[in-house]
């Protein structure tokens, strides 16, 4: 089946089987930020946006993102960049997998909620797993991110 | 993983309740339990085109359509002010925001899952499902009925007073739940255990445990109740004894708790 949509700003036409999986449409489509952790809808990895909302792309059907607009890490990276720095500051990651969908998570976060409290990030990024590390690293960037970020409003007031 | 032969986006719901005959035919909801399941649908239908997908709001009642995702329900204020915010608790656990954002209140109900916190939150405050072909059943009723080829539309939830707390215990945040309580109190006392593991039962005060008001005794006496009266089982979360004290706990802790909000007012 013809699909129609758009990835990261790009419209984009192609040839779908019915049970295509928005993850593996999108790799093919050249999104290779874009990766599967668990496959049981539990980790966060695949995490794309969907008219602006995060949801996780292996568990939609490339199908039902027709006429939709979808947008991965690769169309976010001059948003991504600021706060990635953050995290690597505080070597937050050790093996690095589950970055991506964290970073996408986190600046799904951030825009819905741009000055969170601690149980409020813990709440928002509780489907984001990371075998790595006991997430203290990341918790540690977000909040210098968000210090700097306040920072730099209060300078430009 | 599961197959699909055939998708097709439904114009209407007559044409999802004509395509849905079939027995290989599978509407989808969220899609994140369906997918787990080794299983291969002849036709894959989908209701996201028919305007499922908003609350709305009357005098009487929120009418919630099928597609509404768990997410929807957790942020809508009207939800969270009439029910104290146990709305919001019923779902904040599960998972993460990115699959709240795509499951859906008509496939969470659908189901009728053992392990359901949505299933727990809407039979206790007396929620009714609408089904296309047979019409409007309450939640309690419909969670009894044994799956048939209907299609559920939307689920209505009446307007009134009422006291609720919605709690659930878990071995770790995100997990599926060992227990869910919700206790919903307007004129009468609706406590309802899930996840037990079996699918969520209503309990009322038929021997006016609680009709003196709620006092830590009578409170504790209405858990003890609950605990005789709900039968639970095991499964690798939890062995049934386990799930039967959590019964009373959460029980008195539930009803504690809405004792101080009518306090406060």
């Amino acid at each position: 089946m013809l699909i129609e949509l758009w990835i990261n700003e790009k419209k984009t036409t192609a040839e779908i089987e019915p049970d295509t999986l928005l993850i593996d449409f999108l790799r093919k489509q050249g999104c290779k930020s874009v990766k599967r952790g668990c496959e049981t809808a539990n980790c966060g990895l695949c995490t794309v946006f969907v008219d602006d909302k995060p949801v996780l792309s292996c568990s939609m059907l490339a199908a039902r993102a027709a006429g939709h607009h979808v947008v991965t890490l690769e169309g976010l990276q001059e948003e991504a960049k600021g706060f990635a720095a953050y995290i690597a500051d505080q070597g937050a990651e050790q093996c690095g997998f589950c970055n991506p969908g964290f970073m996408m998570n986190a600046i799904a976060m951030f825009r819905e909620n741009p000055d969170p409290t601690e149980e409020e990030i813990l709440e928002y990024l509780a489907g984001n797993l990371c075998r790595c590390s006991g997430y203290e690293g990341q918790m540690r960037g977000i909040r210098s991110y968000l210090a700097y970020k306040k920072k730099e409003e209060g300078a430009s007031e | 993983m599961i197959e699909i032969a055939k998708y097709v986006k439904v114009k209407s719901l007559e044409e999802a309740y004509e395509l849905n005959q079939k027995k290989s035919s599978a509407v989808i909801g969220g899609m994140l339990w369906l997918k787990m399941q080794k299983k291969r649908v002849g036709t894959a239908i989908d209701l996201s085109d028919l305007g499922l997908d908003r609350i709305e709001e009357t005098s009487e009642e929120y009418q919630i359509g099928a597609m509404v995702t768990l997410r929807q329900i957790e942020q809508h204020e009207g939800l969270n002010r009439m029910t104290e915010g146990a709305v919001r608790d019923s779902v904040r656990h599960i998972v993460g925001v990115q699959f709240r954002n795509m499951a859906t209140v008509g496939g969470s109900l659908f189901g009728r899952y053992g392990f359901s916190d949505v299933l727990t939150f809407f039979m206790a405050v007396g929620a009714k499902v609408e089904l296309y072909h047979r019409g409007t059943v309450s939640v309690e009723e419909f969670a009894q009925m044994p799956y048939d080829r209907d299609i559920l539309v939307r689920v209505i939830v009446p307007k009134g007073q009422q006291s609720t707390v919605y709690l659930s215990q878990r071995n770790t945040e995100t997990d599926f739940p060992v227990l869910t309580c919700c206790i919903s109190k307007a004129e009468e006392v609706r406590c309802v255990i899930g996840a037990r593991p079996m699918r969520a039962v209503c309990l009322r005060d038929e021997q006016g445990i609680l009709s003196g008001g709620i006092t830590p005794e009578s409170a504790a006496a209405f858990g003890t109740y609950v605990k005789e009266h709900v039968v639970t089982g095991s499964n690798l979360r939890a062995g049934g004894e386990y799930r039967s004290i959590l019964c009373q706990v959460l029980t008195k802790r539930a009803l504690l708790r809405i004792a101080e909000m009518e306090k406060e007012g």
